[in-house]
């Protein structure tokens, strides 16, 4: 999709030659690496953000500070606070937002009304409370609310909302029993304990539109690309059923995950000066948005979220009051396997393999071991002279 | 002589396996020619409502895979050539050519045959990076110019060949290389078709290292290609049995062909070891 | 310079000529990476080194003994055998069956029969492992349905950590039975039929037959299949890669899978390594244990 932008930067910027090499999402994090390996990487990629912190301590990927700085093109205000947030590591930028992703709740509009939920929940105490009622309203063999197993993001989001962070001490260590942690993780484990959700991963439901549709759960924690499969999987007769919202929070309206990706150039590319131009002519507003009729996908600038087409988007708006309220992952290396862990860890308190408490200590214990490394470096690093 | 009971249980058993074998290549290709979504229904549909190739047409057009097919079918044949090359001399030479420690070399060959590939994967994925070879033809062949089974295997086949001839062909005075070539090579035809078959449909069926050394799209070979296609389109059954049949297809097309050879390989290199 | 003498140096220097090259592939691209690969696991090789190799330090045996107090490495040891502790006799024992079978005078069609049961070995299993992920589906799949006409309810294969290895031994068992049933035919065919007419003579049955002729024959045969087969099924990561991805909840993470996330994922190939070299030690132990045990049979 990002070659159909192409043709018009390559028209403004004659000489330079593109080449568009498409990975596919699940294996693009295990390819890059084997790239980096490898010595083979490309001039610029699309890097999703929580990844920054690794390539970055890999010394794979260009700070971009001094050229943001420099640069119109980029301008720090326009972009989500949170978002930006996210491509900073140790006060160094590293990467320039490319579209955003977050998670909200999808719900089907008719099936809460039914249950006496019409307004979307903007507490933890609500939301309970409608998916109860919608438990009761949907019928036997049928749950509120799908939190599909395999995906760490929904516990993250619930997790981020809470006062003390996931990982303390600068990220040298877990914080999984802190109290904050434990009241999202208890939260989590309680929608499946009360049957509001299914202890499936995405996979066993296998199409997750079709279900969705016929009413087997009419909660989704989940994001923007959804909004485009839900218009082109649902039957007609049901789109007017649907809608979006924020995420609840545990006493208000709760923040969520500062998803996305971003732009990075790498520190081998030998067209570093071309790289960085098709950065800042993928940040125009203009072509931000053409990439969102191409693929669905959200831009991370507010003025280009007042396009009209965009603007107007009733499940749009959702996203765009949740960008406002949104908080990156902890920005250590070793995320992606953290995320690993909380996902593998919850899923056995889902299937009551764990008690929460256990689950926490297990998590802390886990997490604590994969930061040893990370915390002799930092160490070895203020030593060095 | 009476064997296991009557002809019925024996054929029954036989049908029952061959269904048990059969039935999921078969259904394989009936669900690549269903319209996308036919599948995925209750009860499951054992043949199309109206078959089609469209499946096979967004394999073709939209993901690539005639170029995928390519590059399976390039690396297979030039494993084949190059293993060829490599593992038929040698397999002579520890049958029929005395050399120092040829014994005790070949017996440690063959106990390495235990050590799992995979342990040396990593190592040799650093060591191809050194030498520039990661993400490139190259990096998947060189790793198995030379195989171990392979050696095995033409050693075995070139022990039944009578020293006499040999020796008769030394007293003329020939030198061992054209012994080699031109007295020998011919004699190992058949074992030559057998190496190939086994060497083609190894590199063709072969996931986990290409996996690892090939980042490029468009270097991918089809299982890996397959297997990523698997894990994105969890939802469209009907492109990924297309994409399957064109992976499963070919190496049963070749084994079907050259069965004599293939089946005559796989009991020289068992019940010999 | 005797007659002989010449030849000998002519041999030799066409042994090197014609094996040379093989050698050094495999010195070269095989004995000296299993060897890195030892070295590697005495260190602590991540990816912090690949950036930088002074990140690198020398732990000595600290990653075996950390993998060996790792829950997960016990996780899919016990994985793996389980496969091998089900696989290994349910495949050998459907190779029999299949052998014996087709070895029979009383079948007919045997080209066909033999050909149709040895079509999934050489197929590839990342093909046959999608086919299968269907068939197995929940609610789509062929197995559920057959199993529903007799009145079962529809099992999860996939997303049941109690099913899910089931479900992989299964399509592995499908996958290689036909390999092992062609050597034991082939070995069936060796077994001189004068054995079987004396024991006609003496009134056997074809069961007794089965039990004292066909099967001590075999002995030998059985033994080294069993033994290949069970190094094969110690080394299963393609089915769990591509089907369960290790999951759900780690039941099908195997002892290469392991490695491979380990090493190729997380890119820690200090423990990746120590890893491979467990598998290899356990392995070697089995075998050779295995072995000895079939020598001093075979000797008594």
């Amino acid at each position: 999709m990002v070659a159909q932008l192409l043709p018009e930067f390559e028209r403004q910027h004659p000489g330079v030659h593109v080449r568009v090499q498409q990975l596919p999402w699940t294996a693009a994090h295990e390819k890059l690496l084997t790239a980096f390996v490898g010595d083979s990487t490309p001039d610029i990629a699309q890097l999703g953000n929580t990844w920054i912190p690794e390539f970055a301590e890999l010394g794979a990927i260009a700070p971009l500070d001094a050229r943001v700085a420099a640069s119109p093109a980029v301008p720090r205000e326009d972009y989500f606070p949170g978002i930006w947030e996210s491509n900073f590591v140790d006060g160094t930028q590293f990467g320039v937002p490319w579209y955003v992703d977050t998670r909200v709740l999808f719900y089907r509009a008719d099936l809460v009304r039914r249950a006496g939920c019409p307004d979307p929940p903007r507490t933890w105490a609500r939301w309970e409370q409608c998916l109860a009622g919608v438990k009761r309203v949907a019928g036997a063999g049928n749950y509120a609310i799908l939190l599909p197993l395999n995906e760490f993001a929904p516990l993250t989001a619930l997790a981020l909302q809470q006062d003390d962070p996931i990982l303390a001490d600068g990220g040298r260590r877990g914080n999984f029993r802190s109290p904050g942690f434990r009241r999202a993780l208890s939260f989590y484990v309680s929608l499946f304990d009360q049957g509001l959700a299914p202890t499936a991963t995405d996979t066993q439901i296998s199409n997750v539109w079709d279900e969705f549709g016929k009413g087997y759960f009419s909660y989704y924690v989940s994001g923007p690309w959804n909004i485009g499969e839900f218009r082109r999987r649902l039957p007609p007769s049901l789109q007017q059923d649907w809608r979006t919202a924020p995420l609840p929070g545990p006493t208000g309206p709760g923040t969520s995950v500062a998803g996305g990706s971003s732009l990075v150039v790498f520190r081998a590319s030998r067209h570093p000066e071309a790289a960085w131009q098709l950065v800042e002519y993928l940040s125009r507003i203009d072509v931000q948005e053409r990439f969102r009729q191409l693929t669905g996908d959200l831009p991370p600038r507010r003025s280009a979220w007042d396009a009209p087409v965009l603007a107007a988007d009733r499940e749009a708006h959702a996203f765009r009051e949740q960008l406002e309220r949104v908080r990156p992952m902890p920005r250590v290396p070793e995320w992606e396997h953290i995320a690993d862990e909380i996902q593998i860890v919850s899923s056995l308190a889902v299937h009551g393999r764990l008690s929460v408490e256990e689950a926490a200590a297990e998590l802390d214990r886990r997490v604590d071991a994969m930061l040893e490394k990370r915390r002799w470096m930092l160490a070895r690093r203020r030593s060095a002279p | 002589m009476k064997r296991l009971g009557s002809p019925l249980l024996v054929h029954l058993v036989l049908v029952l396996l061959a269904a048990f074998s059969l039935f999921p290549l078969l259904w394989m290709v009936s669900v690549s020619l269903m319209h996308a979504g036919e599948a995925s229904a209750y009860p499951p549909p054992l043949l199309p409502a109206s078959p089609t190739l469209e499946n096979y047409r967004e394999l073709f057009t939209r993901s690539g895979i005639a170029r995928t097919l390519g590059n399976s079918l390039l690396l297979a044949t030039a494993a084949t050539l190059l293993s060829l090359l490599f593992n038929v001399g040698a397999g002579y030479a520890f049958a029929r050519l005395p050399f120092p420690g040829r014994e005790r070399i070949f017996r440690v060959l063959v106990l390495s045959l235990v050590i799992p590939g995979q342990v040396a994967m990593l190592p040799l994925f650093l060591l191809l990076k050194s030498m520039g070879l990661v993400n490139s033809y190259g990096g998947v062949l060189v790793p198995a110019l030379a195989s171990i089974f392979g050696i095995f295997l033409v050693r075995e086949y070139a022990r039944t060949i009578p020293e006499e001839l040999l020796e008769a062909a030394r007293i003329e005075g020939a030198g061992e290389l054209r012994i080699f070539f031109s007295i020998v090579l011919p004699l190992l035809r058949p074992i030559l078709v057998t190496l190939a078959v086994f060497t083609f449909l190894a590199s063709w069926n072969d996931f986990m290292w290409p996996l690892i050394i090939l980042t490029d799209q468009h270097l991918q070979t089809l299982p890996v290609a397959l297997a990523g296609l698997s894990r994105e389109h969890v939802q469209d059954n009907e492109l990924m049995m297309a994409g399957a049949v064109l992976t499963v297809l070919p190496p049963l097309v070749l084994f079907l062909a050259l069965q004599r050879y293939y089946l005559r390989g796989l009991l020289l290199g068992s019940i010999k070891g | 310079m005797s007659a002989n003498a010449r030849p000998l140096a002519g041999a030799r220097l066409a042994a090197w000529i014609l094996a040379g090259p093989a050698l050094v592939v495999l010195a070269v691209f095989f004995a000296f990476p299993v060897v890195a690969a030892f070295a590697l696991s005495l260190t602590d090789f991540d990816v912090y080194a690949i950036a930088d190799l002074r990140n690198l330090r020398w732990v000595g045996l600290a990653n075996y003994g950390a993998l060996l107090s790792t829950p997960l490495f016990w996780t899919a040891l016990g994985n793996t055998l389980y496969f091998v502790v089900v696989g290994v006799p349910l495949s050998i024992g459907l190779s029999l069956a299949a052998a014996l079978a087709l070895h029979s005078r009383l079948a007919r069609w045997k080209a066909f029969f033999r050909t149709a049961l040895f079509a999934p070995v050489v197929t590839t299993v990342v093909g046959v492992a999608v086919i299968w992920r269907y068939l197995l589906h929940t609610r789509y799949g062929w197995i559920n349905y057959v199993l529903g006409t007799v009145g079962i309810d529809p099992i999860d294969w996939l997303g049941d950590p109690h099913w899910s290895m089931p479900s992989i031994i299964v399509f592995a068992v499908w996958k290689n039975f036909g390999y092992n049933m062609i050597i034991l035919l082939a070995a069936l065919q060796a077994i001189p039929d004068d054995l079987y007419e004396a024991a006609r003579i003496d009134g056997a049955s074809a069961l007794q037959q089965l039990r004292h002729i066909t099967l001590p024959s075999l002995g030998p045969v059985l033994l080294m299949v069993s033994i290949l087969t069970l190094s094969g099924y110690f080394q299963l990561f393609a089915e769990p890669y591509v089907m369960t991805q290790g999951g759900p909840l780690q039941s099908t993470v195997s002892v290469l899978y392991l490695m491979f996330e380990q090493g190729f994922k997380w890119w820690n190939l200090g423990t990746a390594s120590a890893v491979a070299f467990l598998l290899f030690a356990i392995l070697l132990a089995l075998t050779t244990s295995l072995l000895r045990l079939a020598r001093g049979r075979g000797a008594s």
